[in-house]
């Protein structure tokens, strides 16, 4: 264990969604390289209250790199330099003394700043509740090994249903689009079985409700070099693919009548 | 005045009674149920799955969280599995084996019927969380995989790679999410309960406390759940995620509701160690590692050797010396024992000294590279990316923490607190682990109180109050409650002192880890018991919180927070000092057998505390449930 020393961090502060916001330049005179990042804004905030000032807000929970809960541009990087890592999980063996350290919330239109570090990114939620499920009410299901599942396709299912819903895809986007976060939500039901019934329907759902909020795709990958879980771009492929053919099926619904 | 308890244990032998309690119980007419409200609070496993079973049954649900979004609750931090009696493998599982195991598992301290039941519904939620999309493993012929896990000699366990709390939380939100798109359930994020009111001895509702606006609201129902997770944070140090705390259940205790069984505390054996005097969590490493791994430590504790240069003479396998029959894989809470001893001694490992070694280098050696990396090589990045040291070269360094919390509100084979209208389930209950824990049993406690028991109770106590009109929030109760809590959170504001709520923390996890942790004694309570007031007396006059209370003001929810666990603290420690026996994970260090194994009390202690509050949190009373086995054999727990 060593220590580092003489770090300069230069925080995003602001007081409301209506403040213009402001960075404020504090020192942290020495943290163990042990520590985690956050761990460090802990130590900032200690010093902060010290000094009878408001801690920073950020947002933060798990600290072990899988609720989604905590965020951060790092340097202008979403939860910085390492590559598939969450902020909580980097620590300041990444850093050296002296540097100094930018610290900003998540930059998009559609996760608007709550105080300082925190945003909303409620958003995502409500692509979920659009369709981002299947409809499996409590009590009428069939055994669990009833449906056979190939190995490779629910093997496939999960990488795609490890994302943890930080928004670090949003954020890196230059368009901030959530083509990523959606891509993959569809991905993990539309390949298995069980969400074959709801498939077009899901994906036209989902995807006109992502486009209420968010910006549109253009393939540049940056969220997938973002994404702490390291989601593949195909899945962005297979949305746009099912989305596709969920326009001509309802067409084709539309022209029986 | 004794309280007796009432735990409405059905009639009939205990294969039985679920289903006779579904057939007699009172249900609400699918027209009637949209009449009434319930509330949730809390989303994880329990909550979530409550919430949106709930809403599909017609009721309307309105569902309280203090994170962002449903989709943090930590349960999405389980790693292991859920256990479930499936008997897939064809290896002598069944619902009897199931509950056997978690009776004996949790050393005859839980309630018979309560934990048959939970084997008996384990079979459905596998059945559901599949046809919801949960991408449990699989083989290659594509039906579900199983392994096994601590405590049982069966393979029974369900999972999802390392992440299987993740998937199945994930589940539960979706299921959750959906009802909210159709109008069932009404979403409240980033609002924390303060308060639960009770009105003619029913709860009629909470309190609860915007944290963007600091707005103190109050909602009324004719039911409200409680599903808001474990204590574990009280140790201020623990594997729970930074904003798990007691404050509902705590709030619902000072109302009326007994929480019982404060002192029983898991231990997990494999944690990564604390590493600085700002850590501010302690990670868990799957239980899984031991199966390969070797547990020592030098035998000279001035030996600073890096641990390749110390000789095998020169080692302490402790656990294989200890345990020569289970090894490496001795239960969780011996395997904590004794490396806690250890390093209490003086031989801990690490810069601090705080640690134990975990070492693959003989599995390496005998089974290669690549089969110790396919078996467990995300773990070792994970253990790599935290400690910054590479676990396949240097041993890893381990050390116990606190997991999982057993004790908690008091309920009633309903999931009723003693208060009518007061339901808890999930971690927030203490229904059925008893003393202890089994791996993978969480996760099939909250889906099975949410999806399955819950549902099925809570009609009884709705029945009766159709037609009948509830409090509203116009109440004077209501009033007098957000009156009380705009005061509290105005008063750590206004105490203006030096030290932050970080720092009480800290010192509060201090006292408790160090006397009411791994291993107690009757001295280290009473230390305990007279150092907790004075530092409780120095926090609600030296508390220093910056900010306001009109917007996110993170510092002062910890106030509140911090307040809770304090108080909590005096009830565990009280607890623990009462119950003189050991038994699961409550270790009195006077009562244990020759061997170090913990020596129950059955003739006095055969039965649950519930704690009663009294208006003084150092004076709580005790009132007492006799637990009854009629099936299971009580038997001393050996895992030999």
């Amino acid at each position: 264990m060593s220590h580092l020393k003489n770090l300069t961090l230069k925080v995003w502060r602001q007081s409301g969604p209506k403040d213009a916001g402001r960075f404020e330049t504090h020192e942290v005179a020495e943290i163990s390289d042990e520590a985690s990042f956050l761990e460090l804004l802990d130590v900032l905030n200690e010093q902060l209250i010290n000094e009878n000032k408001e801690a920073v807000v950020f947002d933060h929970d798990c600290r072990e790199g899988i609720c989604g809960t905590c965020s951060l541009m790092i340097n202008g990087v979403a939860h910085g330099p390492q590559r598939a890592t969450t902020t909580c999980q980097l620590h300041m063996r990444s850093f050296k003394s002296n540097d100094t350290i930018v610290v900003e919330p998540w930059r998009a239109a559609a996760f608007p700043i709550i105080k300082d570090l925190m945003v909303d990114r409620s958003p995502f939620d409500r692509i979920i509740e659009s369709g981002g499920y299947i409809t499996a009410v409590t009590g009428g299901a069939p055994d669990g090994n009833l449906i056979a599942v190939p190995k490779p396709v629910s093997d496939a299912a999960m990488d795609s249903a490890q994302c943890i819903g930080c928004g670090a895809c949003v954020a890196a986007c230059p368009n901030g689009a959530a083509s990523l976060f959606t891509g993959a939500k569809i991905a993990h039901l539309n390949r298995l079985p069980q969400g074959q019934p709801e498939r077009y329907q899901r994906t036209e759902a989902m995807v006109e409700k992502m486009d209420e909020y968010f910006g549109s795709c253009t393939n540049h990958g940056e969220c997938s070099a973002a994404c702490p879980k390291e989601i593949s771009v195909d899945v962005i492929a297979l949305m746009n693919k099912d989305y596709r053919a969920s326009k001509f099926k309802s067409r084709k619904e539309i022209s029986r009548d | 005045m004794t309280y007796t308890f009432d735990s409405k244990v059905p009639a009939g032998a205990l294969a039985d009674k679920w289903d006779n309690y579904k057939q007699d119980a009172k249900l609400v007419n699918p027209n009637n149920k949209r009449k009434f409200k319930i509330i949730v609070v809390g989303t994880g496993l329990a909550g979530a799955s409550a919430a949106a079973t709930l809403a599909e049954l017609g009721y309307q649900v309105d569902a309280f969280t203090f994170h962002d979004s449903p989709r943090r609750a930590h349960s999405i931090a389980a790693q292991g599995g859920i256990n479930a009696a499936k008997n897939y493998q064809g290896d002598g599982d069944s619902v009897n084996r199931l509950f056997t195991d978690t009776i004996k598992g949790g050393d005859f301290r839980s309630r018979e019927a309560n934990v048959h039941r939970l084997a008996q519904v384990s079979v459905d939620i596998i059945d559901q969380m599949v046809a919801q999309g949960v991408p449990f493993a699989r083989e290659y012929g594509g039906l579900l995989d199983n392994r096994s896990f601590g405590g049982a000699q069966v393979s029974r366990t369900f999972y999802a790679r390392g992440q299987t709390g993740q998937q199945l939380l994930i589940g539960a939100y979706q299921q959750m999410a959906r009802q909210v798109g159709l109008g069932g359930v009404r979403l409240f994020n980033r609002t924390e309960l303060i308060d639960t009111v009770v009105v003619d001895g029913r709860c009629a509702g909470i309190v609860v406390r915007d944290l963007l606006t600091g707005e103190i609201q109050s909602h009324a129902a004719h039911a409200v759940v409680l599903a808001t997770g474990g204590y574990g944070n009280v140790f201020f140090l623990s594997t729970n995620a930074m904003n798990c705390n007691v404050t509902a259940a705590w709030r619902a205790h000072r109302r009326g509701a007994m929480f019982a069984n404060p002192c029983y505390t898991q231990i997990h054996p494999t944690c990564i160690p604390q590493a600085d005097e700002t850590q501010s969590k302690l990670t868990l490493m799957s239980e899984s590692l031991r199966n390969d791994g070797r547990v020592w430590v030098p035998q000279s504790p001035s030996d600073n050797r890096p641990a390749d240069q110390i000789p095998e003479s020169e080692r302490d396998y402790f656990l294989e010396r200890l345990y020569p029959s289970y090894g490496n894989l001795a239960p969780r809470d011996i395997s904590s024992r004794a490396a806690k001893r250890l390093v209490d001694k003086g031989q801990g490992i690490g810069p601090l000294k705080n640690g134990v070694n975990l070492d693959f280098a003989a599995a390496i050696e005998r089974l290669g590279l690549d089969v110790v990396k396919e078996r467990y090589g995300n773990l070792f990045e994970m253990y790599e990316r935290i400690a910054g040291e590479d676990p396949y070269k240097t041993p890893m360094r381990i050390y116990p923490a606190t997991h999982y919390t057993m004790g908690g509100l008091w309920v009633d084979y309903e999931l009723m607190t003693n208060i009518p209208g007061l339901y808890a389930a999930g971690e927030a209950n203490f229904s059925d682990h008893g003393a202890n824990r089994l791996g993978a049993s969480a996760l099939m406690q909250g889906l099975a109180d949410g999806y399955f028991v819950l549902p099925s109770t809570i009609s009884s106590g709705l029945a009766p109050l159709l037609g009948k009109t509830m409090p509203s929030i116009d109440h004077p109760a209501f009033k007098e409650a957000e009156q009380l809590a705009k005061d509290r959170y105005s008063g750590y504001l206004n105490t203006k002192g030096k030290r932050s709520p970080d720092w009480f923390h800290r010192e509060l996890g201090k006292i408790i880890w160090n006397q009411c942790g791994m291993e107690r004694t009757k001295e280290g309570l009473q230390q305990a018991l007279s150092d907790l007031p004075a530092l409780y007396n120095e926090f609600q006059t030296d508390l220093r919180v910056t900010g306001t209370g009109e917007t996110t003001n993170q510092t002062l929810e910890k106030a509140g927070r911090v307040d809770d666990f304090f108080q909590l603290g005096m009830a565990m420690c009280q607890d623990a000092l009462t119950r003189e026996e050991s038994c699961g994970a409550h270790f009195r260090s006077e009562y244990q057998t020759p061997e170090g194994e913990a020596q129950r009390d059955d003739e006095k202690f055969c039965h649950v505390a519930a704690f009663e509050w009294t208006g003084d949190p150092m004076n709580p009373k005790r009132n007492v449930e006799e637990l009854v086995f009629e099936t299971a054999h009580l038997a001393t727990r050996s895992y030999k």
